[in-house]
């Protein structure tokens, strides 16, 4: 199967500073991907290269199967079939929702246009607010009319920069939900740009995450949390920490919590000291266990508490416990390890 | 004891407001000065209540049609030619790079610094029969005088042309504020949307910065009616020069003060305009996020295209007459600096001096009585005298002479009944006038720089001081004076050069035999030695450069997006 987006070692650099480090992914028709990373990465720059926005120094962009662009050639913007949605939404303040909405169906006859309206309303639930202009409207309203407006020409691809940054943080999962669905209904190709992971796994099917101008690894939410490629990704995804650690066969590593076991081979020599990733939810609870460590710090978080736990070494782990075990700080308390992914580093 | 008494001394302050001290007799003082300063406009509107059928009969009869159909054709003409020179090459220089681009950006303000008068009296120099113009084309072709035909600039369209040069930055000022303030994105999100940048600038920049041109616009053309030098000297008939004629060709005041109420209410219209767009200009900004500008490098020809385009305002507008004033000045310095010319420029820099240091003060006190009061008598005051800005100068003086005559008329005619002293003419003809004439226009002008200010100074942090016990001297020491130091310097400067370059009230009101340079460089165009009127001319072109680098210091540094 063909991609809808396919980037060939896409390097970027402004003013002598490597934004854009020879980044290559495919994106399959329909799929859903998001670029994550902290602010700064280069997660933006690279949205604005397939949108058209900025100029590669290196690199190809393919749309479609199209090619959008190489250093040499440039598709412009408007040729490219992309519909964008922007950080703030950026909805034109002069012109009321239905025509923002249609702004970019200049080419259809009157009824067709009416008729692409009236779905996109009916799909945002924008009724009631068709008249309105972009001041008059919530946060949350205006986020889906800049959805409907990108989406109402049907683009092959669609590019969205942070789109839920600006919405209140009780908002963002259900709308993300929303958009999710709607977005696999309608079977649009979608990149997104996010800093924000939980955001990122309730929406794309494949993330990738980026730091400093690289792409560390293209995988799903899953992978990426359980099996991250680079250390960078492990510190980036979920929490956890790292305690050192020394192979002891092909599956098996030793370490000051026990003896570790993964389910298939880590690849590294026994004997090669190593640093292995404990995950809050690989340290378990448990009162009868013989091994304890005493509660340093804890933050509740409704249905757990994440404690921090240290043990007689000094060695700092973090655990994922139930609340209704709620334990005072400098309190030892037992735990056992349940480690079902094995993930291991070079010391 | 000493700690005790301290605490006491700062007010139980219920309503947490510093200086409150300011607002109950103070409103009063507040209303009175207010009231002042309408005076005038009161004048004027009251003339409306004294009948003058015959003198209207006749002014109708001969010469009204005139002023109006001039007037009118005049704003049309200026305004039109102000947007395409001031709209176009604010958007070229916003979103592209060309030859110069950067360094037109800011130059495209200088012709602000060019009274229109005086462009008027450098081109008419420039092109009239024995200038160099004409004079170098007789002498390449062989031609004489009735051989071949050439434009005359001392006509209306001369007077649309040269009033447009001077007047277009008001449009490219506000245009490229609204272009640099759009967020970027939503250009953007228009091409993603299938735009090219041609039909994302018609169907996105233009119209969200349609408030901020039509507030441009009522700029240019409240200018253009209030234009008197201009007008006057190329022979163009308007209701300036009408109410001019009137009062001192006719001798009749009351014509005058009418006169002036016809042309306030065409004024009002364009004062309307510029006010609501100013209201509707909040609203056009849904972002609040900028992405840096990323403009477009022109290719070779267009940007010569673009480069011719956007500097021949600069070039005819400024470069041109600049460059023939300052040969002229070299011809004749030598004979117009003399001693009577020290005495211009003193008398000039001593106005200009007097009236911006009052308009501070006053503006000070009005704005901080206006802050710390929730009176609205008190903001509608305050408001009422900003409108000064949008009277002409020639409306002005009718409106200060005619109370003031009577004023020493009647103090006059009672000292001389009672005393059997003269009193003569007290306050009329003197510069206390002409000082308070130039505060009931320029007021304006300082009112919103100091609020503008002052706005930057929130309520909260006069409350944080006094929670650190500071008194409202300190505050005042040690906050509002160090954050507002740019203002206060900006409304000085801004004030200083608008009295220094107005002609028409100065003109009317100066005392016996007190002239100054904008009043010289127009006595001595009229008396047809406009190279003689080169040195005063410059002298004044060089002082209005002064707020022209302040404000384009001024918008670079507020650009949204860029460090």
């Amino acid at each position: 199967m063909s991609n809808a987006i396919e980037l060939k070692n896409i390097s970027v650099s402004i003013e002598d500073r490597v934004i854009l480090d020879n980044i290559s992914f495919g994106l399959n028709e329909g799929g859903i991907a998001c670029l994550l990373g902290p602010s700064g990465c280069g997660k933006t720059t690279l949205l604005r290269c397939i949108a058209g926005f900025q100029y590669q120094q290196q690199g190809e962009v393919w749309i479609k199967g199209v090619r959008a662009s190489n250093p040499v050639h440039y598709l412009p913007v408007e040729q490219r079939q992309i519909g964008m949605v922007f950080q703030d939404y950026a909805l034109f303040p002069h012109l009321n929702v239905a025509d923002n909405i249609i702004f970019g169906l200049k080419k259809l006859d009157k009824q067709r246009t009416k008729q692409r309206l009236d779905e996109l309303i009916e799909l945002f639930s924008l009724a009631e607010h068709v008249n309105k202009y972009p001041h008059r409207l919530s946060g949350g309203q205006q986020q889906r009319v800049a959805l409907a407006r990108a989406m109402a020409s049907r683009p092959g691809v669609l590019l969205m920069d942070e789109p839920f940054a600006s919405l209140d943080i009780e908002l963002r999962e259900q709308i993300a939900r929303e958009v999710h669905q709607i977005l696999k209904q309608d079977g649009i190709t979608t990149i997104m740009v996010s800093h924000n992971q939980l955001e990122a796994f309730a929406i794309a099917d494949v993330i990738g995450v980026m730091n400093e101008g690289k792409l560390l690894q293209w995988d799903n939410a899953f992978n990426l949390y359980h099996e991250p490629e680079s250390s960078e990704v492990a510190d980036f995804i979920g929490e956890g920490v790292f305690i050192p650690g020394k192979v002891i066969n092909e599956k098996k590593v030793q370490t000051e919590i026990g003896n570790i076991t993964g389910q298939s081979p880590h690849g590294f020599q026994p004997g090669s000291k190593v640093n292995v990733l404990i995950r809050p939810d690989d340290i378990l609870h448990d009162d009868d266990s013989s091994m304890t460590a005493c509660v340093r710090d804890k933050a509740f978080r409704g249905a757990e508490f994440l404690y921090t736990l240290e043990l007689e070494s000094g060695l700092r782990l973090l655990s994922l416990v139930p609340s209704h075990h709620n334990h005072p700080v400098n309190e030892p308390i037992g735990i056992k390890l349940e480690i079902d992914h094995l993930v291991i580093f070079p010391a | 004891m000493l700690v005790t008494r301290s605490t006491q001394a700062i007010p139980l302050n219920l309503n947490h407001k510093a200086f409150s001290f300011l607002s109950s007799k103070w409103n009063i003082t507040l209303i009175f000065i207010s009231f002042l300063f309408c005076i005038p406009l009161l004048i004027i509107f009251g003339s409306l209540f004294f009948p003058a059928k015959e003198i209207w009969l006749h002014l109708i009869d001969t010469v009204l049609i005139d002023y109006i159909s001039n007037s009118f054709a005049l704003s049309i003409g200026v305004g039109c030619l102000s947007l395409v020179l001031g709209i176009i090459p604010a958007w070229l220089v916003t979103m592209y790079r060309f030859p110069m681009s950067r360094f037109l950006e800011w130059a495209l303000l200088l012709p602000m610094a060019m009274p229109a008068y005086i462009i008027a009296y450098s081109y008419t120099g420039l092109l009239e029969f024995a200038g160099p113009l004409q004079t170098f084309l007789r002498e390449i072709t062989g031609w004489q005088y009735h051989d071949y035909w050439f434009p005359e600039i001392r006509s209306l369209g001369g007077a649309i042309i040269m009033l447009s040069l001077v007047l277009y930055p008001y449009v490219y000022l506000l245009a490229r504020a609204a272009f640099i303030e759009q967020s970027i994105c939503v250009l953007e999100v228009s091409r993603t949307l299938g735009c090219n940048t041609i039909t994302a600038f018609r169907r996105v920049a233009l119209p969200l910065a349609r408030p901020a041109i039509i507030v441009g616009l009522s700029l240019v053309i409240m200018e253009t009616l209030a234009d008197y030098g201009t007008v006057q000297y190329f022979g163009v008939s308007t209701f300036t020069t009408g109410i001019f004629r009137t009062w001192f060709g006719l001798g009749n005041s009351l014509a005058a003060a009418q006169l002036s109420a016809l042309l306030l209410v065409f004024v009002a219209i364009f004062l309307y305009m510029e006010k609501r767009s100013r209201k509707q200009a909040r609203f056009h900004h849904t972002s609040s996020r900028y992405s840096s500008l990323l403009q477009h490098r022109l290719s070779r020809k267009k940007g010569l295209l673009a480069f011719t385009f956007c500097s021949s305002p600069l070039i005819f507008g400024f470069l041109v007459p600049v460059y023939f004033l300052t040969n002229w000045a070299f011809e004749t310095y030598s004979h117009v600096i003399d001693k009577n010319f020290y005495q211009l420029l003193i008398n000039s820099l001593l106005l200009a001096s007097i009236a911006s240091l009052l308009a501070l003060l006053i503006a000070l006190f009005m704005a901080y009585s206006n802050r710390n009061s929730n009176s609205p008598l008190n903001h509608f005051m305050v408001r009422l005298v900003s409108l000064g800005y949008a009277i002409p100068g020639t409306v002005i003086a009718v409106g200060v002479l005619i109370p003031f005559a009577w004023f020493d008329n009647t103090l006059d005619t009672f000292l001389t009944r009672q005393f059997n002293i003269s009193s003569g003419l007290l306050i009329s003809g003197t510069v206390f006038t002409l000082v308070f004439a130039y505060l009931v226009r320029f007021l304006a002008v300082s009112i919103n720089t100091v609020e503008a200010g002052l706005i930057k100074i929130k309520p909260v942090m006069d409350e944080v001081a006094k929670t650190t016990g500071m008194t409202s001297g300190k505050i005042i020491g040690r906050i509002h004076i160090p954050m507002m130091r740019g203002s206060l310097l900006t409304a000085l400067l801004l004030v200083f050069v608008d009295v220094m370059k107005e002609l028409p009230a100065t003109l009317i009101l100066r005392p016996f035999n007190f002239n100054t340079l904008a009043v010289r460089a127009y006595e001595l165009a009229n008396e047809e030695r406009l190279a003689d009127a080169a040195v005063p001319a410059l002298a004044i072109v060089i002082a209005g450069i002064i707020p022209v680098i302040m404000i384009s210091n001024s918008i670079s540094k507020s650009r949204p997006g860029h460090e």
